[in-house]
């Protein structure tokens, strides 16, 4: 092993257990200067998001979400695109599942929706992400900044939508009518009699979120496209030298990644609101960020980084809720404070550990 | 709202206080916006804050961050026995609807939406009659002949506001101009008092002297630009003449806060209603408001005029067109 170099234990274990610490002793410094007890907070949070079947499921619930909206900024790392456009290929995405359900609920099972409300979600979050991908293959256009602008675009089609075309008849609400058991997932408490999930809308979009880390894994990983798609991100010039289409790359990898993040509607439109409806992102695409970054872009960290966020939600929302003094905006600060430590400062304590491993390492070579 | 709150203050004289206070526990669900949105969410706020001086009884109340987070709250709170649970914004029906057939025990309310239980009680306003009053003053208080609107997010609720105060303004003066602008299609649309100003100032510029506004934070922004630009504003659900005194032409006043008390207090007199509550100029749900802060804008010429239309709406006698009940405004 050469210096600068640690076990692989730490680089995956203990790198990101030390971050998370750091993380939740400066939380615990803003909850005593709010006049509250840190360990109190801890165990309302972990009880809340750990403790009982319902507040598994929602942390679960929340995952699914964090799952594909991680996948999607992932697979876009890989080629070494940020897309931070998933907000809104997410609530594109909503678009597609909703029209699947509206269309079928009344005469089919709700197994026979679901194929073609996953393929409308993929199709139109794919859609979303396409043009800013082909103006960053052809035009240069810095894909940071389309998939940005075409948040808040898609925000404004979503409500145009929601409000004058598809919203009920006489209803004030901006969304759709709500669907029919034929548009609905069944949620995993009625799935498996065996666990009780309480209330909590975990569905069977977790299955296909398990599904769809397989898929990106065996993509990214074991096809010639993610071998093209990984030289790309890790040197384009090289990548292009060697005969990859820059083209063609970037705007399949950006289609894979905005199907990806238009699938987290299925878990809130098919999954648990059973009704398309305005803003239900509400910030998952943005998380997915932090997700891939925590979950260093793999499918099984990514899968981990979504439980913790989704134990963020869960837990922070009962802590809230026992402690009226920390509000939802404290919620936030701490979940900022997990995303500094274990995405930005992810190499701080880094450089402290390859030392005191070379000194534990000169000092047992001595011994020895 | 005077007489709600004099009403509402003899039924608690009448019954002694403390018998139901420990048992008896209620609490409120924000909407998105949260708790501190200076506007909607912050009335109810002040309706429960209210209740708890006026009472000593502690309330709970929650602030959402995500929709999956609705029901679950109120769950909550229902399973703690706590009732009446009363739900802020339209955008909790589905969720209202939910857990109130699963607690049929509990008292529920929502303001700005009809759910049909027994247990639950929903609050509507008539933003028209009061936008459509306040239009009036605008229209009578113009020298110009042209007015502005500024709504916050572009949704069916503000356009009603925007239709009611349209009809107002025609009301009074046929020849008026009148410039719309909606800050946005996302809920930042609620919270963006740059941009409000800028829409404000726009307005400005293309003539108009008077804005109203109905953009919660966004608001202000516009209330500023009008007291910077030496026009004059108007403000929405809270009473907003004090934020620039001389420079607010007077307030549409949503007494969210009014519900809320009214709610709490029911419950805990056990008056409680379930059903229909629709809360217009003659209930005193929407009213405009004149204070120190604003008399010297308002002439005694357009007082008796708005008077008169305020009798004329009680009365039926003008029908103040609601936006909500064909999806389109006529003027």
């Amino acid at each position: 092993m050469s210096a600068g170099q640690l076990p692989r234990w730490v680089d995956y274990g203990l790198i990101p257990v030390l971050n998370l610490v750091a993380a939740f002793l400066v939380s615990g410094l803003v909850v005593i200067l709010i006049g509250e007890s840190p360990i109190e907070a801890v165990q309302i949070l972990l009880w809340g998001s750990l403790g009982f079947g319902e507040g598994i499921g929602f942390t679960l619930f929340y995952a699914t979400n964090f799952i594909f909206t991680g996948l999607a900024v992932a697979v876009a790392f890989h080629a070494g695109l940020f897309n931070i456009g998933g907000e809104g290929q997410a609530y594109i995405g909503g678009l597609g599942v909703a029209w699947a359900c509206l269309l079928l609920d009344h005469y089919v099972p709700w197994w026979v929706t679901m194929p073609l409300a996953v393929a409308g979600a993929a199709l139109m979050g794919a859609a979303w992400a396409f043009i800013p991908a082909w103006l960053q293959a052809t035009r240069g256009s810095h894909v940071v900044i389309t998939t940005i602008m075409f948040n808040f675009i898609a925000a404004s089609l979503m409500v145009y939508l929601l409000v004058n075309v598809m919203s009920e008849p006489g209803s004030m609400q901006p969304e759709t009518r709500t669907f029919e058991d034929g548009g609905r997932l069944p949620f995993l408490n009625d799935m498996m009699p065996w666990v009780d999930f309480g209330t909590a809308p975990v569905n069977f979009s977790l299955i296909l979120a398990i599904l769809a880390c397989i898929a990106v894994w065996l993509i990214i990983w074991r096809t010639r496209l993610g071998y093209e798609i990984r030289s790309f991100g890790a040197n384009a010039s090289a990548a292009v030298y060697a005969g990859i289409d820059p083209v063609r790359t970037i705007i399949i990898t950006m289609l894979i990644s905005g199907a990806l993040a238009g699938m987290m509607a299925i878990n809130e439109i098919m999954g648990s609101q059973h009704r398309l409806l305005i803003e239900f992102v509400t910030g998952y695409g943005f998380v997915g960020i932090a997700v891939a970054l925590m979950g260093r872009a793999h499918p099984v960290g990514i899968v981990l980084a979504a439980i913790l966020f989704g134990m963020l939600y869960q837990g922070g929302a009962e802590l809230s809720f026992e402690i009226p003094a920390i509000t939802r905006d404290m919620i936030v600060v701490i979940q900022g404070l997990v995303i500094l430590f274990a995405g930005a400062l992810e190499h701080m304590f880094r450089p402290f550990l390859i030392q005191a491993f070379a000194v534990g390492r000169g000092a047992a070579a001595q011994a020895g | 709202m005077k007489k709600l709150f004099m009403l509402s203050a003899a039924a608690a004289m009448m019954m002694s206080v403390g018998a139901m206070a420990e048992d008896f526990k209620p609490a409120v669900l924000y909407d998105l916006g949260g708790k501190f949105d200076k506007s909607f969410n912050e009335a109810a706020y002040t309706g429960a804050q209210k209740f708890k001086e006026d009472t000593g009884i502690e309330y709970r109340d929650f602030e959402i961050q995500n929709d999956a987070q609705r029901e679950q709250a109120m769950r909550n709170f229902a399973k703690r026995g706590m009732s009446p649970i009363v739900a802020i914004g339209f955008a909790q029906a589905n969720a209202v609807e939910k857990v109130a057939k699963e607690f049929p025990d509990i008292q529920f309310a929502i303001v700005d939406m009809v759910v049909d239980l027994p247990n639950v009680r929903s609050i509507v306003f008539k933003e028209h009659e009061g936008s459509y009053i306040v239009g009036m003053l605008a229209a009578m208080a113009s020298e110009t002949g042209k007015v502005g609107f500024v709504g916050g997010m572009d949704i069916p609720l503000i356009r009603k506001f925007a239709c009611g105060y349209k009809q107002g303004v025609m009301a009074a003066n046929a020849q008026a101009e009148i410039f719309e602008n909606m800050t946005g299609t996302t809920g930042a649309a609620w919270n963006d008092p740059v941009k409000g100003g800028e829409l404000a100032k726009s307005q400005f510029d293309r003539g108009a002297d008077i804005v109203y506004h109905a953009a919660g934070g966004t608001g202000i922004g516009v209330l500023q630009a009008a007291a910077d630009a030496g026009k004059l504003g108007i403000g929405v659900d809270s009473n907003q003449n004090g934020l620039h005194p001389g420079s607010v032409l007077t307030s549409m006043l949503k007494r969210v806060d009014v519900a809320v008390y009214q709610a709490f207090e029911d419950a805990k007199n056990d008056i409680w209603t379930s059903g229909f509550e629709v809360l217009g100029l003659a209930e005193g749900g929407v009213d405009w408001a004149l204070d120190d802060n604003n008399a010297p804008l308002i002439s005694d010429d357009m007082k008796a005029a708005v008077e008169k239309a305020s009798a004329g709406i009680i009365s039926g006698e003008i029908v103040v067109h609601d936006y909500m009940s064909d999806q389109s405004c006529p003027f």
